[in-house]
């Protein structure tokens, strides 16, 4: 406006900051109850998966050989590539149920495109599984829609394309005995598998990504507060595009693994193993509502799926629907447990 | 001061078609009648008695559950377990089908009502969100079942079972017959019972509930309990249909096909409204599409691309508008 | 005169049915502190969202440093250098305090990996600066709100912004804190940044503030120096009405004469207790009285509220309405007891926004309203018919739904769910916060009728006219325990801001020391003994 200048900044110098009293902040003491606690709901699954471990190694000898330890690892590390992806889609707040049919439809496309070789057998799979995640992110973030119902769709849709593909189910894709890609699933170094040292690979960087990487954090931050997020900026849309791209990535890149050590594409696997991976990851103590969570429990929640599988199989006399009765038991218990824990922590 | 004014209603038919309300009110029931349209046009042997009976007789189980999955979902839950919970009626019903037909039904619905209990209680007492507490009972639940069962599919010989599932009354089947009664007293309970009433208020906005008085907890194991015992009634009347007991596969995927039906149907995601009539409208839809796909000759694989592509488009229709 | 860092020409922005904005122009000079003031609806927060990229303008353009802009994000309005403290706080619970301020700009190492020394030890540098002493690593949910929101300061003010727009940065402060913010926003003046610095508390504008910004109903009323406008007139702007009769009538709507208070209480609720939050309240409430519960942010008057009423569970306390004794208090056996309670938070607390103006109301009613759980909607359409008109609740039908209505409206449907249960005791939880002018009158004088017509009411609110004007009685809590109690000739201004603002002077010496003053227990205030 056009008349006085507003008043100047007042005369007197700003007081100094460095002196503003103090806000003292309520500090209650933690109980060392409430410390185990926290320990618990931290580390419990390992904890837990430590004790199974130890008491089956005693119980059956045939357990604890070398042998059975590689053949758990090797199984277990296809469902724990598919839910390192699920990992950080739940910690958004979200979630992917197109994984199961990403995975079967990553393994019947590297087993086709086995026959041009190794590379193509690798990159097939990945670009359209990839691809696939793509659409669930844009529809997801673009469109505004909720993850359960878009991943449920894209869940048909995989499972639609995989069967138009092989004639409905009817034909098998070969890969070539003794191809590169072939030695992938069922090589080893030392006697471990090259998918589980993929795995770990994978998981090594995946802990890195999240916890010390821009994008980690801002995974933690949409789904800590996705309103909150975007009004501090953070590209929240692009986050969440990335985060189901890469989920479908890694669902067909386990599918394809799988493929390469059972040498063929597989049209019926996949089925339900969503729910195992959510389950995997819930018990390894990742909040399914986001913003917390981890990439080590759920490494150790896959493991105790898999060792209770096993031991189940060990367990002769058992039938093996006994497994998703313990799997759905263990789920309850570990859940209730963390919920229990998570609401004495904060009365303390 | 989004909330000064409504939008006034479009008037005019053309206006209409490019409303999003409209599509979400009355697309699948418009979504219906073109498929209708489409068959009676184009598909031989479709708009015959016949078929359209069997196609209803197919239906009938996955409105029951849709139904009961319409009613969790009002409250903006979700219930994963209700194939399994269907294979569990199955596989209970062989084993007591020697105490007479009335003990077997009771029991295997008493399975349902327990299953959807536990879920109750893990989401209302406990606290966990819906997803995991049916997740665990959808892993244990089909488990449970095959080891009663013991892994083995069991043929049914009692005739008044076979009779629930092939016997008609005045020309309409038994099992549509029971959909449809079940599907109007659903409709009731939503509309003019107290405790339909709350179901929605509760999922509109839970903390505002509870600080009305409304019983939020009992609502809440009542609405499971209620999910659970539809879904094993649609699994006994499955396994009548089947002559067979079978938990290793009945239902499987019946989780999916109720979602679908209930988001198809109109039903929001997130709580606060329930579409009965919608919900029946949705898996009908569904079944049609999938039995005019079969009629000429597509196969199974488009049938699932075609799904996918509905409840993407009615869950489009549907989404929150992102700026207000 | 000093340049112009951001400029709004003629900006519009509609909303289906609503025009938010209507040609607004504005402008904002380096180093001055720019007051924005209008009522509820008047369009502050829309113009705000429309600055910070939130909302994108239907017509009109925003100008940064004189070059025309348009945000598609909110990030792009940060990259401009407009940096935005909103009145809730807007960080991420979950999260550390070092990880809150630094989401988005993380420092790194040379592996580019996120260097969580440096971000931390950064984070208590910077917070030292606001007098805020807490480990950087703790969870942000965790502190106490005022706490949060100087985090939330500290983010904006330390992305080297040009611009920092305050929105109603002091709703959650306490005094002390409310201190450190204008040091804050000195030290901006100093180095030259602009700051737009909403606010409905009249005596923070005019300490801080070289100009202001008039809106109403979505119009641009008036810019100018603050200084050359007294309250009252700009009072008079900011609701269109004549300067005389807002003399004549005062800020409220409440009648002035007191009401006949019953002689015996109708609630009477002593040594509510649960841990950290309620230390031993005892209240009496009598009927035809208007009781006013006052404190600042976190003094436990909403906490009480919702104990009375069941919603929070107690340690230990008794809670008797008419003699009877409340055996284990829920909501359902406090409505039974005859005790209703309008809930602080309209939208996540009140309305069910799907649901029709009908049955928001009747809801808390509906058992009483049905036989053998079947609604009966005649007696359903009564009642709501009674209670739209005495209430004056403005809607196309009772079907319409709630979360189409205005917020005044919205509020007087909460009002009539309770008042069609025929409570003895009714408490209010700032029952005119956020509703238009209107509205607000509205519900004041029924505050007023319904205790001349018996009812023993409860009142608490952050607006000190409404609470004076309003009350027969004050209770005034500090900690979570009751602080002091006007009545009579002491229910004015300055006794009830000498009861809020009172400090216990022990609490003072710790302050003053930095190596204890992280340590210090403050009186009153966290500790209860």
């Amino acid at each position: 406006m056009k008349n006085t200048t507003p008043a100047a900044p007042a005369p007197q110098v700003p007081a100094p900051l460095k002196n503003a009293p103090s806000r003292p902040e309520p500090r209650p003491e933690r109980s060392t109850g409430s410390r185990i606690g926290e320990l618990l709901q931290r580390q419990g699954v390992l904890a837990v998966l430590l004790t199974v471990i130890l008491i089956a190694s005693f119980v059956y000898p045939t357990f604890a050989s070398v042998d059975n330890a590689r053949g758990v690892t090797v199984q277990a590390s296809f469902l724990a590539i598919v839910a390192l992806g699920m990992t950080l889609v739940i910690i958004t707040g979200g979630i992917d149920l197109s994984v199961g049919s990403v995975f079967a439809l990553g393994g019947v496309l590297a087993a086709w495109a086995s026959q041009w070789g190794f590379l193509a057998a690798l990159l097939v799979p990945l670009v359209v599984c990839g691809a696939i995640g793509l659409v669930n992110g844009l529809l997801i973030a673009r469109a505004n829609m909720a993850p359960f119902i878009v991943t449920l769709a894209t869940l048909l849709a995989a499972r639609g394309m995989l069967l138009a593909f092989t004639d409905e189910g009817a034909t098998t894709y070969l890969v070539p005995k003794d191809s590169a890609f072939a030695e992938l699933g069922q090589g080893s170094v030392w006697g471990f598998g090259y998918p589980i040292l993929i795995a770990l690979v994978l998981f090594g960087a995946g802990g890195l990504l999240l916890q010390r990487t821009s994008f980690g954090q801002t995974l933690f931050a949409v789904g800590g507060s996705s309103d909150a997020a975007t009004l501090m900026g953070l590209p929240v849309a692009r986050t969440k595009i990335l985060v189901y791209a890469l989920s479908g990535l890694l669902a067909g890149l386990a599918g394809a693994l799988n493929a390469a050590r059972l040498s063929s594409g597989v049209t019926i696997v996949g089925v339900g193993m969503e729910l195992d991976a959510i389950s995997a990851v819930v018990i390894g103590g990742t909040l399914l509502i986001g913003g917390a969570g981890s990439i080590s429990g759920t490494l150790w929640g896959v493991l105790l799926l898999a060792v209770i599988q096993n031991l189940i199989n060990q367990i002769g006399s058992l039938n093996s629907s006994y497994q998703s009765v313990v799997s759905g038991g263990f789920l309850i218990v570990v859940v209730v447990a963390q919920r229990y824990l998570a609401r004495s922590r904060r009365t303390t | 001061m989004t909330t000064q004014a409504t939008l006034p209603r479009p008037a005019k038919p053309l206006a209409r078609l490019r409303d999003p309300a409209w599509y979400q009110e009355y697309g699948v029931y418009a979504a219906v009648a073109v498929v209708l349209l489409f068959n009676a046009l184009f598909t031989e042997h479709f708009m015959t008695a016949d078929n359209l009976r069997t196609q209803l007789v197919q239906v009938a189980p996955i409105v029951i559950v849709a139904l009961g999955m319409a009613l969790v979902i009002g409250t903006e839950g979700i219930d994963l377990s209700v194939g399994s919970t269907m294979a569990l009626a199955a596989a209970l019903l062989p084993l007591y089908l020697g105490y007479g037909l009335v003990p077997a039904l009771l029991i295997a619905l008493l399975a349902g009502a327990v299953v959807g209990a536990i879920n109750g209680t893990l989401v209302s007492l406990v606290g966990l969100q819906p997803i995991v507490a049916t997740l665990a009972l959808f892993v244990g639940g089909r488990g449970l079942a095959l080891v009663m069962a013991d892994g083995q599919l069991k043929q049914i010989v009692n005739p008044d079972i076979l009779a629930l599932g092939t016997g008609s009354f005045l020309g309409i089947p038994l099992v549509v017959l029971i959909a449809g009664v079940l599907a109007l007293a659903v409709a009731f309970l939503v509309q003019r019972t107290t405790f339909g009433r709350q179901i929605v208020a509760i999922g509109g906005n839970r903390p505002a509930a509870a600080l009305s008085g409304l019983p939020v907890k009992r609502v809440l194991i009542g609405v499971y309990i209620l999910c659970g015992t539809m879904a094993a009634l649609a699994g006994i009347l499955a396994t009548a249909r089947l002559t067979a007991s079978d938990p290793s596969s009945l239902g499987t995927l019946m989780e999916l096909s109720a979602i679908t039906a209930v988001v198809v149907g109109g039903t929001p995601l997130n709580g606060g409204s329930i579409r009965v009539l919608g919900t029946v409208a949705g898996a009908l839809l569904m079944q049609l599409l999938r039995a005019t796909l079969v009629k000429h000759d597509l196969p199974d694989s488009t049938a699932q691309i075609a799904q996918a592509a509905i409840i993407i488009a009615a869950v489009y229709v549907a989404r929150e508008r992102r700026s207000r | 005169m000093a340049a112009t860092v951001l400029e709004a020409r003629s900006v519009s922005k509609r909303f289906p049915g609503v025009v938010a904005l209507d040609d607004v122009s504005f402008s904002l000079r380096a180093g001055e502190t720019h007051a924005l003031v209008g009522e509820n609806g008047a369009g502050k927060s829309t113009l705000i969202k429309v600055l910070t990229g939130v909302y994108q303008s239907d017509g009109g353009e925003i100008r940064v440093a004189g070059e025309p802009v348009r945000f598609a994000r909110p990030f792009e309005a940060q990259q401009a250098g407009i940096s935005t403290i909103y009145q809730e706080v807007n960080l991420v619970p979950l999260m550390s305090v070092a990880r809150n301020i630094f989401l988005g700009r993380e420092p790194k190492n040379r592996f580019g990996l996120i260097d969580f020394t440096r971000m931390n030890r950064e984070t208590t540098e910077l917070l030292d600066g606001f007098g805020v002493r807490v480990d950087p690593k703790r969870p942000l949910h965790t502190l106490g709100i005022g706490t949060q929101q100087m985090v939330a300061l500290a983010r904006a003010v330390s992305v080297q912004a040009q611009v920092v727009i305050m929105d109603e940065p002091t709703s959650s402060l306490e005094p002390r804190e409310v201190e450190t913010l204008f040091r804050v926003i000195e030290n901006l003046r100093s180095q030259g940044i602009a700051v737009l610095y909403v606010s409905h508390r009249m005596d923070e504008l005019y300490r801080i503030c070289d100009r202001v910004t008039v809106l109403r109903d979505g119009r641009h009323i008036h810019t100018g120096d603050l200084a050359d406008l007294d309250r009252m007139r700009l009072v008079s702007m900011m609701l269109g009405r004549d300067l005389a009769e807002v003399r004549r009538e005062g800020l409220t709507s409440f009648d002035t004469a007191g009401h006949d208070v019953a002689r015996t209480p109708v609630l009477t609720a002593t040594g509510l207790d649960r841990r950290h939050q309620l230390h031993g309240i005892s209240i009496e409430l009598y009927g035809g009285e208007v009781l006013g519960l006052g404190g600042l942010l976190g003094s436990g008057r909403s906490e009480t509220a919702k104990a009375l009423t069941g919603a929070l569970p107690l340690d230990g306390g008794e809670i008797t309405v008419d003699g009877k004794r409340i055996g284990r208090p829920t909501p359902a056996a406090a409505i039974r007891a005859g005790i209703s309670m309008l809930p602080e938070d309209r939208k996540a607390e009140g309305i069910i926004p799907q649901l029709s103006v009908r049955e928001n109301i009747v809801l808390a009613a509906m058992p009483r309203l049905s036989r053998a759980g079947i609604v009966s909607r005649d007696r359903q359409d009564r009642i709501v018919s009674i209670f739209m008109e005495r209430l004056r609740i403005k809607a196309s039908s009772p079907e319409q739904k709630v979360g189409e209505l205005s917020g005044g409206n919205q509020q007087k449907v909460l009002l009539a769910r309770w008042l069609c249960l025929e409570p003895k005791v009714l408490l209010l939880d700032e029952p005119t916060r956020g509703i238009d002018v209107g509205a607000k009158a509205e519900v004041q004088s029924l505050i007023d009728d319904l205790a001349r017509e018996g009812l023993a009411v409860l009142l608490i609110s952050s607006d000190i006219e409404e609470l004076i004007e309003g009350a027969d009685r004050i209770v005034v809590l500090r900690g979570g325990a009751v602080a002091g109690e006007l009545a009579g000739d002491e229910v004015e201004e300055s006794r009830l801001l000498e009861v809020l603002a009172d400090h216990t002077p022990t609490a003072e010496p710790a302050d003053h020391t930095p190596e204890t003053g992280r340590k210090a227990p403050v009186a009153g205030q966290e500790d209860p003994r």
